[in-house]
């Protein structure tokens, strides 16, 4: 079947995407998990960069690792071996994190995670906070981001008086606070509606477009990759490892009509062929 | 990006903003109504019956005279000054039940074998009857106050320091996971993270702890000592005057809600964003 995709070979990521310098660096990652019934290999030997201001999108079935992978990068769980880079810094010295590579990294998650008993302003501050910026300052910069994610107006609510799709917008202004280089983001839409998540598709794109940070975004959802990803890494499980990996050429800014071209469509059956057939 | 495109991917509209705060108002409303008429119908029952059946008043009084003993031990000195060293035994032995209750719950929910060894201690000293304890207080530590103190505290400690483990251990994942990717610090994750999150819980303690030092505070009061309600209630017993033990009850129940609002007020206070605040 005739098809516009160039599926590369694993080894060819490096080369891909050197000209900006690479955001982040993984050279032979793995993660075993150790349990009372034995060992499970949720992560084979790994190699990926990631350009700065590049979108990645990394797609899988269950199981394949993916939220394994981003929770590395994220500095969350240890790299069982290999190395792992955020901005040429290593994230990792034996057991220690690297406090100044970790603060590169902003993580949004699949539920908003926000703190009950803060504010939505106070919410988006808490990273400001814990770097001891004064009141003032951290509370300017809360309502400014309130304003990027559009969410202005809320600031002094409570998260529980917020909707989903609106705690979900105030958990990304949290993850940009501190000015991190990187976004992660761990199937950040996976719990709102169908209608809000492709609301927040568009949100996030000009979030980046606006930000230019680098972005890592966990997914399942197909059409979700091919229409946010300058890159989609697709996985498959048992052990997870990385299949192959997909360009999206689409123009910037995507509209949601993007969804109608027959390129897009091809991609998006492409990919769902080769996710079933690796399933 | 206006406010008003943040509002259509909506703020709760699947709430119907008329049918709850209707029948939230009626509720409320309803409770300022019966709890006087139950009262009234109490009184009037209680009335009723010393006339009809002609009981002797060391058995029930009417409330009549129960009415006039208590006016009385409001204008009796020696009442008052009974009345304040119950207070201050509850309070004094509150607030050491709070600050050992939560400075071990915290502790015992972080520190692995803290826990282990102590819980069996734990258990069996809750399994115990504390007021089993009152003897043995007043033989150690005499008829005065420090007796008192002691067993109000015993009493409120053990619900405190339970629902303090509870919260300490109910912290949610995905918020450690915020404060982890955010590089926090011990320190910081139990200011910023535990803390917070484990204060429902602990005013919940706080809550039954309350009432439990008054309690602990009467009882030690039964047994040893010359001040305080609890000694007075046995004072009116040992002289029959019945009247005279219901007006000390009245005047026991008074102090316990006091106290209790205390705490409604406190819970306002510190967990002003916990459902449990919600206005009705």
């Amino acid at each position: 079947m005739a098809s516009t995709v160039q599926f590369q070979d694993e080894t060819a990521l490096g080369a891909a995407s050197n000209k900006r310098g690479a955001a982040i660096r993984l050279e032979r990652v793995d993660k075993w998990y150790f349990t009372n019934d034995g060992s499970v290999h949720a992560l084979a030997a790994t190699d990926l960069v990631v350009a700065q201001r590049e979108f990645v999108v990394l797609l899988g079935p269950s199981g394949c690792g993916k939220t394994t992978l981003l929770r590395m990068i994220g500095g969350l769980i240890a790299p069982s071996n290999g190395r792992l880079q955020v901005m040429e810094r290593d994230l990792w010295q034996g057991e220690a994190r690297q406090a100044d590579a970790i603060s590169d990294l902003g993580i949004v998650f699949q539920d908003a995670n926000l703190f009950p008993w803060l504010t939505i302003e106070k919410n988006i501050a808490l990273p400001l906070e814990l770097k001891g910026m004064p009141g003032k300052h951290r509370l300017a910069r809360a309502r400014e981001l309130a304003g990027l994610v559009g969410i202005s107006g809320f600031e002094t609510r409570w998260p529980r008086e917020l909707s989903g799709g609106m705690r979900q917008r105030a958990a990304i202004a949290r993850a940009l606070s501190h000015d991190p280089g990187i976004l992660l983001m761990d199937e950040p839409f996976g719990a709102l509606d169908a209608m809000t998540r492709d609301a927040m598709n568009i949100e996030l794109q000009n979030i980046w477009l606006q930000t230019r940070k680098t972005i890592v975004l966990v997914t399942h959802s197909i059409p979700e990759a091919v229409f946010l990803a300058d890159r989609i890494v697709l996985l498959s499980p048992r052990p997870g490892r990385i299949d192959t990996v997909v360009d999206v050429p689409f123009e910037r800014p995507r509209s949601l009509d993007v969804q109608t071209m027959g390129e897009f469509q091809t991609l998006a059956k492409d990919l769902r062929h080769r996710l079933a057939e690796i399933s | 990006m206006t406010g008003e495109k943040a509002t259509s991917d909506g703020i709760p509209k699947t709430v119907d903003p008329v049918a709850p705060v209707a029948r939230r108002d009626l509720t409320a409303y309803l409770a300022w109504v019966t709890t006087p008429a139950l009262c009234l119908l109490l009184v009037a029952a209680w009335w009723t019956y010393v006339d009809l059946s002609g009981i002797s008043k060391f058995i029930l009084p009417t409330p009549a005279s129960v009415w006039y003993a208590w006016l009385g031990l409001l204008l009796s000195q020696r009442a008052w000054i009974d009345t304040l060293m119950t207070v201050y035994a509850t309070l004094v032995g509150f607030l050491w039940a709070m600050v050992i209750g939560i400075g071990l719950g915290v502790l015992i929910a972080r520190v692995r074998w803290l826990e282990q060894t102590l819980n069996p201690f734990v258990v069996a000293s809750q399994v115990l009857p504390k007021v089993a304890l009152v003897p043995l207080f007043v033989v150690w530590f005499g008829f005065g106050i420090t007796s008192k103190v002691l067993i109000a505290a015993t009493l409120a400690f053990f619900p405190i320091l339970t629902n303090t483990v509870l919260g300490v251990k109910s912290i949610d994942q995905g918020h450690r996971d915020v404060m982890m990717s955010l590089n926090a610090s011990r320190w910081q994750v139990f200011r910023k993270l535990e803390l917070p999150s484990s204060l429902p819980y602990i005013v919940t303690g706080m809550e039954v702890g309350i009432v439990l030092a008054i309690i602990g505070a009467i009882v030690g009061e039964y047994l040893g000592g010359d001040q305080g309600l609890g000694h007075l209630l046995v004072a009116r017993m040992n002289a029959f005057e019945t009247d005279g033990l219901f007006a000390v009850m009245i005047q026991m129940t008074i102090l316990g809600f006091l106290f209790y609002f205390a705490i409604s007020l406190l819970r306002r206070a510190l967990i002003p964003w916990h459902e449990s605040t919600r206005r009705g």
